[in-house]
């Protein structure tokens, strides 16, 4: 009787969580073994993929290959650019901390009450559409541009040839940060947050000095607020292609635009899911290494 | 301290400028008599005007409306269950698959969709759309469920059950209406996520059906006209309308 009660209630409340989990499956789980295995499928003769296994005098045979993942280390070309996109992400990660952190302490130190709005100041741009805040860019930098106008005065002055800010590396960095600004002030926030002022005041009265207080208390408390917000911006930034695409120009461009060439206009699925899957491995990569040094920060506490 | 003070306050306004003034200029270009977005000319409507007669604009404003609704409701129906199993029990495996969309670049999941959809011989269009747009909606009505589960008291619940409620009237008379601001943030969250979603959205939705991002995409490929201003300014209001009524249901919701 006992157990039949319990598993009544086992049955009537963990199923609850059943139909959310085999949606996730199917269309989560599923879709990425699907691409695990088209990376070692043949391209079909007008795009997309061929058959993976056919009939041949009634037995039955596959046509599977290794190719597409040999084709990446044929040349260097993607293993360069998967580089350029981590160095991208990296120095997109760096800028978001460099002006983040002012913006998330700031916010932790003032008054409770204002500090709600504050925060919904930051998440609103981020809500807006991701390509209006592309697009805003693309004004900002355009040739006809104000602010192209201004820089090229101000070398004309020094005797420099004019510039254009648009299609290069300089343009997508910027745009990198502006995008995925608000994903890093938001950890960063929670975490200045519960710091105990105390902390300052008594360092303060032994003496000292602001920059001192700073690195010796606010900044390491803070690190896993900076983990937490350095993995949300990176990971975004290195599987990024509407930026690059809009605003990089040849030069500009980054991992994955060549994922979407493959799949919308060289159409060769087998090598795109080939480069998706490194795509979904860093990925991994960067919040399993996230996961460990977070924790190893809250041991060592 | 108060020299430091001024300094933090002064480089977070910075940052606040370079937050908002981007948008700011798509705004004011919106209503400038220019089809350039250069110099100041005049004050006009004529953008919007031609916007709202615009009849792919239009199609694709209808599409983005019938798939944001569709995929939010079910998303907040499959992520409230989600988010109230995780909170809980001790799960593994669903909490995992709850956060590896969000996790994940968003063209990893378009290309894979995009295989899938194929492998199924679906064709593409508003349903695939939606499919893809449930997936990544589900975690944020989750996670928003799952913030306000937490601030939920146990003894309300077990006070209920004390006096003789079944588990269901427990579930319809106390649960369920504390957490009614939680599950409305989070389908409005899912509304918002649905309609501006452009990358998904990109691999998953064939040839014959557009969304507002597809379509600001496609001119934007083309040339940068105040037409997309108009319409960039019209999303605008609508998400910041959207977001500040999740502000003021469920403050932490954003948060997560």
């Amino acid at each position: 009787m006992h157990t039949s009660a319990w598993r009544k209630k086992l049955i009537s409340q963990k199923c609850l969580g059943l139909p959310p989990l085999a949606y996730l499956l199917i269309f989560f789980a599923v879709p990425t073994v699907i691409m695990l295995f088209a990376s070692f499928r043949y391209a079909g003769d007008y795009g997309g993929l061929a058959p993976w296994y056919y009939y041949e005098q009634g037995s039955l045979s596959f046509d599977l290959t290794l190719e597409n993942w040999q084709r990446l280390f044929e040349s260097d070309i993607y293993l360069q650019l998967f580089l350029k996109s981590i160095a991208y992400a990296v120095l997109a990660t760096l800028l978001c901390i460099l002006l983040g952190y002012p913006l998330a302490l700031m916010i932790a130190r003032s008054p409770r009450r204002h500090r709600d709005l504050l925060l919904l100041l930051v998440i609103l741009p981020f809500w807006s559409n991701f390509l209006v805040r592309i697009y805003a860019w693309m004004i900002i930098f355009s040739p006809s541009g104000a602010l192209t106008h201004m820089l090229n005065s101000l070398l004309a002055v020094f005797g420099i040839a004019p510039i254009s800010l648009m299609y290069s590396p300089t343009a997508v960095i910027v745009t990198l940060v502006y995008v995925h600004l608000p994903f890093m002030v938001l950890p960063l926030y929670a975490n200045l947050e519960k710091h105990d002022p105390a902390l300052l005041d008594a360092a303060q009265d032994l003496g000292a000095s602001r920059w001192r207080r700073f690195w010796r208390i606010t900044w390491p408390l803070s690190l896993p607020g900076v983990y937490a917000g350095s993995i949300l911006v990176f990971i975004p930034v290195l599987g990024m292609f509407a930026i690059p695409e809009l605003l990089g120009g040849t030069d500009g461009i980054m991992i994955a635009n060549v994922i979407k060439q493959q799949f919308v206009e060289s159409r060769d699925w087998p090598f795109g899911s080939v480069l998706s899957m490194v795509l979904t491995a860093a990925a991994v990569l960067v919040v399993l290494l996230g996961a460990k040094f977070g924790q190893q920060l809250g041991h060592s506490r | 301290m108060k020299r430091k003070n001024r300094l933090l306050k002064i480089s977070a306004l910075g940052v606040y400028a370079f937050l908002y003034l981007p948008l700011l200029i798509v705004v004011i270009y919106s209503f400038n008599d220019s089809k350039l977005n250069a110099e100041w000319v005049g004050f006009t409507w004529k953008w919007y005007d031609k916007l709202f007669n615009n009849r792919e604009m239009l199609t694709a404003a209808r599409n983005s409306l019938i798939i944001a609704s569709a995929s939010a409701l079910i998303a907040t129906l499959l992520g409230t269950l989600a988010g109230m199993t995780i909170h809980k029990y001790r799960l593994k495996l669903l909490p995992g698959l709850v956060i590896a969309p969000i996790a994940m670049p968003d063209i990893l999941m378009g290309v894979s969709l995009l295989l899938f959809f194929i492998m199924l011989n679906m064709s593409l269009g508003l349903l695939s759309i939606t499919l893809a747009h449930i997936t990544f909606c589900i975690g944020f009505v989750a996670l928003s469920v799952q913030a306000r589960m937490s601030n939920i008291d146990r003894s309300l619940t077990e006070a209920a059950r004390d006096l003789g409620a079944t588990p269901w009237q427990c579930f319809r008379k106390i649960t369920l209406p504390l957490l009614a601001p939680g599950i409305l943030a989070g389908a409005l969250m899912a509304f918002t996520l649905s309609i501006d979603d452009f990358v998904i959205t990109f691999f998953v939705a064939g040839v014959d059906s557009s969304t507002l991002p597809l379509q600001i995409y496609s001119m934007v490929k083309i040339a940068i006209t105040p037409e997309v201003n108009a319409i960039s300014t019209l999303l605008m209001l609508l998400t910041l309308i959207l977001i500040t009524l999740v502000a003021k249901l469920s403050p932490g919701a954003l948060r997560s």
